[in-house]
């Protein structure tokens, strides 16, 4: 990886946003690159904003806060709206339909998802939509390999939920295989 | 790794085995982790009511004989700082880990602030000797915790470790030191018999042996201005010898002390001086700027207090402008004012910064380019 690649996974509080953040950076350890995961978060536990950012380089990270993004998640209307205007144009959005329903911007490479909805219907629940839709852009992005994200998360998430978290990874894997289809 | 974990691992690789605290947002991953592991390894961890409680408990530990370390955050540095006093007056070996979030009072309490660079060296009453070490990565985090209980073991003081939110909540890909290679510092026990010990002694420097109770040796604590017993004396020449005696400890080892980053900065003209967190958007500003052919360097402080003087003299001597990135309203800028002397010495700029966001390359970028 020659420069280093910026993701922002934003939304709300609740939305295991940071789970997904520190997922995806133990990924990049586990396939050798250099990373940096920080994350900024209202005092609430559930509601309000959260975000977390992952840096991956292969070169000493700097500054360890996304400012360009080469790919957006936004999970609320909210985020997308605050977040929306730091992609890169080249950039990749991804978005969640449940929630985002207006879009400020037309980016190149956007991804309509009700990831939300589809939790709910294929697993039972909304609370793997951060697993599920991480991922989505995982596939898209290809950013790690599939096989450092199987291996991250079960290593992040507590035993009781490995097999959850598994079943939404592979649904996020055939919802990009299969998007626009 | 998690920054707050480093220092919680550094603390136990430096051989802390007491931890005293009261949880608060953003350090808590630091009790947490010691809660867990501490009385795995023989040591002891408890949750006081309060911060001034936790201070009073880890220098009375630390006098028993333990390496012994607390952490907070703004509120409860606050709190500590008259027991911060006690343990330097007393000359009592302990660390004081502070993840500083915006205040002051509660304020912002998941936002970045650099607000506690004065109250870190000055928060308590009276002139008192200050160590105060600023990492700007998890593995620095980690590196510093073990430094800063070093320092504490050798000097015989309360050294602050101050870390930004964003570091201390940040996790990033750390390769740790071989513990074989870690070196670890232990206070000198006293070999005299124990009627011939003195708790201060003036003939050994800051040296000074340090015996725990209930090991056969007397000696008392007290607040009060002491003799080299310990016991409270009002004559001010034993005051004044103490006193001095606290300042000759760091100003006698300054070379031991500071400790800098200097990056870039051979061909520099404009200087950026800054720590932590800010020091890591100076980094990639500097990257961009070198990339454009403006010839910038850093110069980042690892240890703030005892502030670098001669460093900063040089750098006053090399460089046309120094800009001064800091995420509060002026606080590591007037140091390097002080410092200014001649015409010729180069312009102090500030940028600064308290709405909890960082300040981010792309501004100290901006602010390179205005001045060059």
């Amino acid at each position: 990886m020659d420069k280093s690649y910026e993701i922002r996974l934003s939304g709300s509080g609740g939305q295991g946003l940071i789970l997904a953040g520190i997922i995806l950076a133990r990924a990049a350890v586990i396939d050798k690159h250099k990373v940096t995961q920080t994350q900024s978060y209202g005092p609430e536990s559930r509601g309000g904003y959260s975000r977390a950012d992952v840096i991956i380089s292969d070169r000493e990270i700097y500054f360890p806060e996304a400012t360009n993004f080469n790919c957006l998640l936004a999970l609320t209307q909210e985020a997308c709206d605050k977040y929306l205007f730091d992609l890169r144009e080249t950039g990749i959005l991804i978005i969640d339909t449940t929630f985002v329903k207006n879009l400020a911007l037309a980016a190149d490479n956007t991804y309509e998802l009700p990831f939300t909805e589809i939790a709910m219907d294929k697993l039972g629940s909304p609370i793997s939509t951060n697993v599920l839709s991480l991922a989505f852009l995982v596939k898209v992005t290809g950013i790690v390999s599939e096989k450092a994200l199987e291996t991250s998360i079960r290593e992040s998430v507590k035993p009781a939920f490995v097999d959850l978290n598994l079943k939404a990874m592979k649904l996020g894997f055939d919802l990009a295989k299969n998007y626009g289809k | 790794m998690q920054g707050n974990e480093a220092v919680a691992y550094g603390a136990l690789d430096a051989g802390v085995n007491f931890f005293a605290g009261y949880p608060i947002t953003p350090s808590t991953e630091v009790a947490e982790i010691l809660a867990a592991e501490l009385p795995k390894r023989g040591g002891v961890f408890v949750q006081m009511e309060d911060e001034i409680a936790s201070i009073c408990a880890i220098t009375g530990a630390s006098l028993a004989g333990a390496k012994a370390l607390t952490a907070t955050s703004g509120p409860g540095f606050s709190l500590m700082q008259e027991g911060i006093g006690f343990a330097k007056i007393t000359e009592t070996p302990c660390v004081v880990v502070n993840v500083q979030r915006l205040g002051p009072s509660t304020g912002m309490p998941t936002s970045p602030a650099q607000g506690d660079i004065m109250q870190a060296k000055w928060g308590s009453h009276g002139d008192s000797p200050s160590i105060v070490l600023y990492p700007d990565s998890v593995k620095e985090s980690y590196e510093l915790t073990i430094r800063a209980v070093n320092l504490a073991e050798k000097y015989r003081t309360c050294v602050i470790l101050l870390m930004d939110e964003v570091i201390g909540h940040m996790r990033e890909s750390v390769r740790l030191p071989d513990m074989a290679n870690v070196r670890v510092i232990n206070r000198i026990k006293p070999t005299v018999p124990p009627h011939w010990y003195k708790h201060y002694d003036e003939n050994q420097k800051y040296l000074s042996p340090l015996a725990s109770y209930g090991e056969g040796y007397r000696f008392h604590v007290t607040g009060l201005t002491h003799d080299a017993h310990g016991f409270p004396t009002n004559k001010s020449g034993e005051a004044a010898e103490m006193m001095e005696a606290c300042g000759r400890k760091i100003s006698y080892n300054m070379r031991d002390l500071v400790q800098i980053e200097s990056r870039d900065m051979e061909d520099a003209k404009i200087a950026i001086f800054t720590a932590g967190i800010t020091a890591r958007a100076a980094k990639a500003a500097i990257a961009m700027a070198r990339h454009e052919g403006i010839k910038v360097g850093l110069l980042r402080p690892l240890t703030i207090w005892p502030f670098p003087d001669d460093a900063v003299r040089k750098m006053l001597r090399d460089v046309d402008t120094v800009i001064v990135p800091e995420l509060n309203q002026g606080q590591m800028i007037h140091e390097i004012r002080r410092l200014t002397k001649d015409k010729s010495d180069g312009d102090v700029i500030p940028i600064q910064r308290v709405n909890g966001q960082l300040i981010t390359p792309n501004d100290i970028l901006r602010k390179i380019k205005e001045v060059c």
